[in-house]
């Protein structure tokens, strides 16, 4: 028997075993089915707590009423009641320690959203008050003239620009 | 390089209609090399294994080149990978966890199967040559030498046994490791196939045929390349030779044998046949059955794609090269071209089914247009454009040249390998 | 009543190796690991969306890019809402310009100006990822980076992810993206850092029509897990056997 014939097959062990020692270096130690299924479970574990983990930006109105209890009364009896303050503030996350104050979006095209007139019959859409935004009162803002918070309401004269 | 906000996928493509947003032609050139390249590599073994397995004496030459250029293409099938995947740092996980369920973790115990099986098979066969170099070059002084000779200690790997009964247990090794690889080339070209055909969400590459049409086309492209090589380094030697004047060698150098390309020929035309029988048939149900992805895919293949699809893949890549390798009077210069044209119509094969495939929405309401990066402008356009394509054919050749340096596969005459 | 040497050691061999067997069906699970399992086989967790409310406003689309810190001015987005107006000559015009981010604010669609006279209908659909029972993007990860929780949402871990895009290819409903930053495969996962502290998703909170609720099916006394039971909801794309767990009211026959 010639011997040498297996020089490749050792060779290939040899590379076998690198890989599998590799393996307990380089792949965590929670990596494995995690669940009833090889198909759909395979992972690593703590990755489900680091998703948990992720940092919220959204915290409700529950949030802002803290402070901001006159703005949130007066949003909540209003036709805009079921607008969140974050939709038109953006994430409160941070405020006010580090955010002194949240954006206010005064853009026509935030208003527009909902309130321009799109002409489509039995959608929700047109059941809305609208707006048709080429022949509105173009380039002001809409704040000038409605309240967000309660759009029932004229805006005080002394608003400043 | 600042690590800009990019959005793969959105340089390359412009999306007609209506698109799902996202939505991009995330596998683009490289993909389509990918299978390209790891079709060469098993249509190079095939066409080896011709010689050692059946016995096809004629492809003996032939076969030789083959087997060496089969390793050379190896790593340049792996190279489309890491400059496709986003996070290249991280391409050895499908070796270290690999989620058998996902026809790609094949792609890390394939490769390197085959890789080993292609290593071992030519050790077999030059293991008498590089023993041969050792005591050749065995107190020889220069770099050069000492370089070499260091070079082929190690390949021998210690087996210095190079009896006649040796020999016969290297032939019969390399016979055996032939066998077990053919299977090993289908499958690594095979499991590219079911990459796409599995994949139930997209229209055009969902089909149980996928994995086979992918093999048959594989073999060809391999048979052509080889042949292809192997003509242009034989008539490159011989016209070298004839413009150094005289035939004073004791071996004539005749350039590429007829009887090599013949052989090798009907095989192709087998190979050819089958992989057009298979995509006509592919499309022939598509179009009976009319199922609701039909509109688009109609539109896209008789549409837009309709030059790719039947003038440049079944005209000039499948047909013209067909008539060429048939009619009488085959002149070496005619086979030439046919073999260019097949590597060509292979390509656009792989082409149209991963562009193709990405050419219409899952919305089936929308197109997207592929527009490949050619003037390289950062990192991605770079690895996914002209360029990187490019640097993925031109590898195998550099690589070659490297290998052929420490295991000669040109060489005529019973000197080199059996 | 002697046995050989052989003998003993042959059945000591055996007696070892089959008791080996029944212990090693028992694994074992770690105190975390348990409690999981429990807690994991009370949820699970669905989606309801309601086309008759979407007005098209987007403020879903801002807060899901703002929340889960998708850059806001990229083309991608783990949530969307897509525009239908289906005109008289039955042609339908889709659109879903940056996934409705800024809302839809003219019936310019694909380039051409819809005339108001001419529409039979329009609607807008809000979409997400399904979190499938049968997720085909889990099936095909090769390195196992993607993978379903016990109660039922699909995750992708960032540090495993090799960004090969067989995940994005096999989403029937095309959810997923390579997130421009991490360079990872990313989607939706139903805000998971905000459903398991008892929070809603973003895109539900931020809606003001009751268009998009979260449920958990395992809940009978959930107010949404009674919707979808009982009256009739309708799945995207159910062909392809993915058993999605987004429901839909009023889902419309030319919703792609």
């Amino acid at each position: 028997m010639k011997w040498h014939v297996l020089r490749p097959l050792w060779l290939a062990i040899g590379l076998v075993v690198v890989i599998l020692i590799a393996r307990q270096f380089m792949v965590p130690d929670d990596f494995g089915v995690h669940g009833d299924s090889f198909t759909y479970n395979f992972h690593r574990l703590s990755n489900e707590q680091e998703w948990k983990d992720f940092p919220v930006k959204h915290l409700g109105r529950e949030n802002c009423v803290e402070c901001h209890e006159e703005k949130v009364a007066m949003l909540n009896g209003s036709p805009h009641a079921p607008i969140e303050c974050e939709n038109c503030h953006g994430p409160a996350v941070g405020h006010p320690d580090d955010v002194e104050f949240l954006p206010i979006d005064r853009a026509r095209e935030h208003c527009l959203r909902c309130h321009q007139s799109l002409d489509y019959p039995h959608s929700a859409r047109s059941e809305l008050p609208n707006i048709r935004n080429s022949t509105h009162k173009r380039r002001r803002e809409c704040v000038k003239c409605h309240v967000p918070h309660d759009p029932r309401e004229k805006p005080a004269r002394e608003k400043s620009e | 390089m600042t690590s800009e906000a990019v959005v793969h996928g959105v340089e390359w493509t412009v999306k007609e209609l209506f698109v799902y947003p996202n939505e991009f032609i995330y596998w683009s050139i490289q993909i389509v090399m990918y299978p390209y390249m790891t079709g060469l590599v098993a249509g190079a073994f095939v066409l080896s294994s011709l010689y050692h397995v059946f016995g096809q004496k004629d492809l003996k030459e032939i076969a030789q080149f083959s087997l060496v250029f089969s390793l050379a293409l190896l790593p340049a099938a792996g190279l489309p990978l890491l400059l496709h995947l986003q996070q290249p740092t991280r391409a050895m996980e499908p070796l270290l966890t690999p989620h058998f369920t996902s026809a790609i973790s094949a792609f890390g115990i394939v490769f390197t199967t085959y890789g080993l099986i292609v290593v071992s098979e030519i050790w077999f066969v030059y293991r008498k040559f590089f023993v041969e170099q050792v005591h050749e070059l065995k107190g020889k002084q220069g770099f050069g030498n000492i370089l070499r000779l260091n070079v082929y200690r190690v390949l021998t790997m210690g087996a210095f046994d190079i009896s006649e009964e040796a020999l016969k247990v290297d032939h019969k090794a390399a016979k055996i490791l032939a066998g077990i690889g053919i299977p090993v080339a289908c499958f690594l070209h095979g499991y590219a196939g079911f990459i796409f055909g599995s994949v139930k969400a997209n229209a055009l590459w969902m089909s149980p045929l996928m994995p086979v049409i992918f093999i048959m086309s594989a073999v060809v492209s391999g048979i052509a390349l080889c042949m292809l090589t192997y003509i242009v380094i034989m008539e490159w030697k011989a016209f070298r030779q004839r413009r150094k004047g005289g035939t004073s060698l004791a071996i004539e150098i005749k350039g590429a044998e007829t009887d090599i390309i013949n052989t090798a020929t009907k095989y192709l035309l087998g190979f050819l046949v089958a992989a057009i029988s298979l995509e006509i048939l592919d499309l022939i149900f598509r179009g009976y059955t009319a199922m609701k992805s039909w509109d688009i895919l109609r539109s896209v293949m008789y549409g837009k794609d309709f030059i790719n699809i039947f003038v440049l893949q079944y005209t000039m890549g499948n047909l013209v090269p067909f008539a060429l390798l048939l009619l009488p009077g085959r002149s070496m210069k005619r086979t030439v071209l046919a073999l260019l044209l097949v590597l060509f119509g292979v390509f656009m094969m792989r082409w149209n089914v991963v562009i193709g495939g990405q050419a219409f929405s899952l919305s089936f309401s929308g197109y997207m247009h592929y527009h490949i990066p050619i003037i390289p402008h950062s990192l991605e356009t770079f690895k996914e454009g002209l360029f990187g394509a490019l640097t993925v054919i031109a590898t195998p050749f550099v690589l070659f040249w490297i290998i052929n340096k420490f295991v000669p596969s040109l060489e005529r005459g019973e000197e080199v390998g059996h | 009543m002697s046995c050989s040497r052989r003998d003993f050691l042959k059945q000591a061999c055996g007696g070892t190796l089959a008791s080996v067997l029944p212990i090693s069906a028992f694994t074992f699970l770690t105190n975390e690991e348990a409690r999981a399992a429990v807690e994991n086989a009370n949820v699970r967790w669905a989606f309801l969306v309601d086309t008759n409310k979407c007005v098209g406003c987007g403020l879903c689309v801002k807060a899901c890019k703002t929340e889960n810190e998708i850059p806001y001015d990229a083309p991608v987005t783990r949530t969307w809402v897509e525009r239908y107006v289906i005109t008289n000559d039955g042609k339908a015009h889709i659109d879903s310009p940056m996934g409705g981010r800024d809302g839809f604010i003219d019936n310019v669609i694909n380039g051409e100006e819809i005339d108001p006279e001419k529409i039979d209908k329009a609607f807008f659909v809000p979409k997400l990822c399904n979190q499938c029972d049968n997720p085909p993007c889990v099936q095909v990860c090769p390195v196992g980076a993607t993978y379903q929780t016990g109660d039922g949402v699909v995750l992708v871990d960032r540090e495993w992810c090799i960004g090969c895009g067989y995940c994005i290819m096999a989403c029937p409903y095309g959810v997923r993206f390579f997130h421009p930053v991490h360079r990872v495969a990313d989607k939706c996962n139903f805000c998971y850092h905000r459903i398991t502290k008892g929070m809603n998703p973003a895109c539900v909170d931020s809606c003001a029509f009751d268009a998009r609720r979260i449920a958990n099916l395992r809940d009978p006394d959930d107010p949404v897990t009674k919707i979808i039971t009982t009256e009739r909801v309708a799945v995207l794309k159910d062909e392809y056997g993915t058993k999605p767990h987004v429901f839909y009211i009023g889902l419309d026959e030319n919703v792609r």
